[in-house]
């Protein structure tokens, strides 16, 4: 793992108790952490834990229902459309399904934020795309539509136009799900190394221990609607708690709920269910 | 009186929803409309929505432009010649295209061709987090995808209508004077004489402008507010062609009332 000293950089993300949710539905509570320029946090949870919700509060996609998410030093949800989409210019963001354009071939899916956000000239766009392809092994898959691609390849290229801008501030959503063994390795690296490359603040949402173990220098981790556990990923590895251990280490009994909790809602459709005839 | 109670209930609801939805519509053509700026800064994504428009429904607007040229030409001359007038077959073939059918027809068919693909395209891209990757890209989807695609549809609808009076003139042509025997002359030079090119070609192109912009309206709202399934797309685009179909016909019979009236 590279180490980082994040102490005296700039905070690009700051979580200052904050809750997130859905309407009434609170999914996450009291969550407070900082990402440094330069510092790789993963943030880590088992399914439906709440850790995309975190990603898109820290791109000011949903608001805060208590407490304050400041990107670059600016509260995300106070400021202007306008003010906003100029915190989400240094940004990057990997969606965990890609979200990659589909009328648009590969190397236009990268070089859209090329095109959107400056005024390069044409030559200077297709050599930064096709490196940045290149980057994640893809520049001879320039020319091929988001249909022809498979979903690992898709990754890579939503990871591509992630970064293609060099942006100050990078949000991975999963950026490990669906790529074999190679190609995860690979890309683990190439998000470490952006993150020295570039300098910039990297938050990683993942469930995958061993890669994200490998690569950050921070790990929160989230469940039971808030925040478990932070700390070094050595620190959080060697932790007694049992929480932590049975998520860390897969194991089937422990604190870690494998079942959906009952609701009232749920109790409501069974008493329903029950009172049908067959 | 519970029934009636009932009644009184449900009709309010239904009307509280009715309020809604217009405010609603009114809101999202009032933010697409603030985020048009586009289409002076980068006409091409306007050029290019025309263009895709436009192919998706030429050949379906030719090919009926061209049937009911036809019919109109039949159907024309078996009832002048009743009253022995079959030398206006060319006047009735135009008055009625580019008067009412061209803009009409057109408007109904792009509803079911071009703007059930909108619909769709802009339903997908929601459910495939398209929109949202855009938002957190800093590129606001109102101004990037739909006012580009409005504009498209509002400058296509014209267009296509030209091409559908103009194929069903040429179809009324070819049944009155090649298969039927019209005098040639007579035909052309009617049309000439008795179609007005303010009252009737530019009333015409007004009203295939309101329903361009109708149709391509609803379709991209239907889209945007599509629910991110399958099926909810599936919804939208039903929603599109009846809600766009009726529109049209509605305003047609309001904007013939206002522009062909004493």
């Amino acid at each position: 793992m590279v180490a980082s000293n994040p102490r005296h950089s700039p905070i690009a993300l700051r979580l200052n108790d904050v809750a997130l949710g859905y309407g009434e539905f609170t999914v996450l509570r009291g969550i407070s952490m900082e990402v440094a320029s330069g510092q790789m946090v993963a943030i880590m949870g088992g399914s439906g834990s709440g850790k995309t919700t975190l990603l898109r509060a820290a791109v000011g996609q949903i608001k805060a229902q208590q407490g304050k998410v400041e990107v670059f030093n600016t509260d995300i949800s106070a400021v202007s459309a306008a003010q906003r989409r100029e915190l989400r210019k240094r940004m990057g963001v990997l969606f965990q399904h890609g979200a990659l354009f589909t009328d648009l071939n590969v190397f236009e899916n990268v070089a859209f934020p090329l095109r959107e956000h400056t005024r390069l000239p044409e030559p200077e766009v297709r050599q930064r795309v096709l490196d940045t392809l290149e980057a994640v092994g893809l520049r001879a898959a320039a020319h091929l539509s988001v249909a022809e691609i498979s979903g690992g390849m898709a990754r890579r290229v939503a990871l591509a136009r992630a970064v293609v801008l060099e942006p100050q501030l990078i949000l991975y959503d999963e950026p490990f799900t669906g790529l074999d063994p190679i190609s995860l390795g690979i890309t683990a690296r190439l998000i470490r190394d952006l993150t020295d490359r570039l300098g910039c603040a990297s938050v990683l949402i993942t469930h995958d221990v061993h890669e994200s173990f490998a690569i950050a220098d921070q790990v929160y981790l989230v469940g039971r609607g808030m925040l478990v556990a932070s700390g070094p990923p050595k620190v959080l590895y060697d932790s007694p708690d049992p929480y932590v251990r049975q998520f860390l280490r897969g194991e089937p009994d422990g604190p870690v709920p494998f079942h959906y909790p009952e609701t009232p809602a749920f109790r409501q459709w069974l008493s329903r269910q029950k009172g049908r005839q067959p | 009186m519970r029934q009636l109670a009932g009644v009184l209930t449900s009709l309010g609801a239904g009307l509280r929803g009715m309020v809604c939805g217009l405010g609603q519509f009114t809101r999202f053509f009032g933010i697409l409309l603030a985020h048009s700026g586009i289409v002076f800064s980068r006409p091409i994504l306007v050029t290019q929505q025309v263009r895709f428009i436009g192919i998706y429904s030429l050949l379906i607007i030719a090919v009926s432009g061209m049937f009911v040229g036809f019919v109109l030409g039949l159907q024309g001359y078996y009832t002048l010649n009743r009253y022995g007038s079959e030398e206006a077959l060319g006047l009735l073939v135009a008055l009625s295209l580019v008067r009412e059918l061209g803009p009409v027809v057109t408007a109904l068919l792009f509803a079911g061709r071009a703007g059930t693909s909108l619909t769709a395209e802009i339903g997908l891209m929601k459910a495939g987090e398209q929109l949202l990757a855009m938002e957190a890209m800093a590129v606001e989807p109102m101004r990037r995808v739909l006012a580009p695609r409005l504009w498209g549809g509002i400058i296509a609808m014209p267009i296509l209508a030209a091409i559908f009076s103009m194929v069903g003139i040429l179809g009324g042509w070819v049944v009155g004077v090649l298969m039927i025997g019209v005098d040639a002359g007579v035909f052309w030079s009617q049309m000439q004489a008795g179609v007005d090119v303010w009252n009737d070609v530019a009333n015409g192109v007004l009203k295939s402008f309101v329903f361009g912009f109708t149709v391509t309206l609803v379709a991209l709202y239907q889209g945007w507010q599509a629910r991110a399934t399958p099926e909810g797309v599936a919804r939208a685009t039903t929603r599109t062609v009846v809600v766009g179909s009726l529109a049209v016909l509605g305003l047609d019979f309001l904007l013939t009332a206002l522009m062909f009236s004493n």
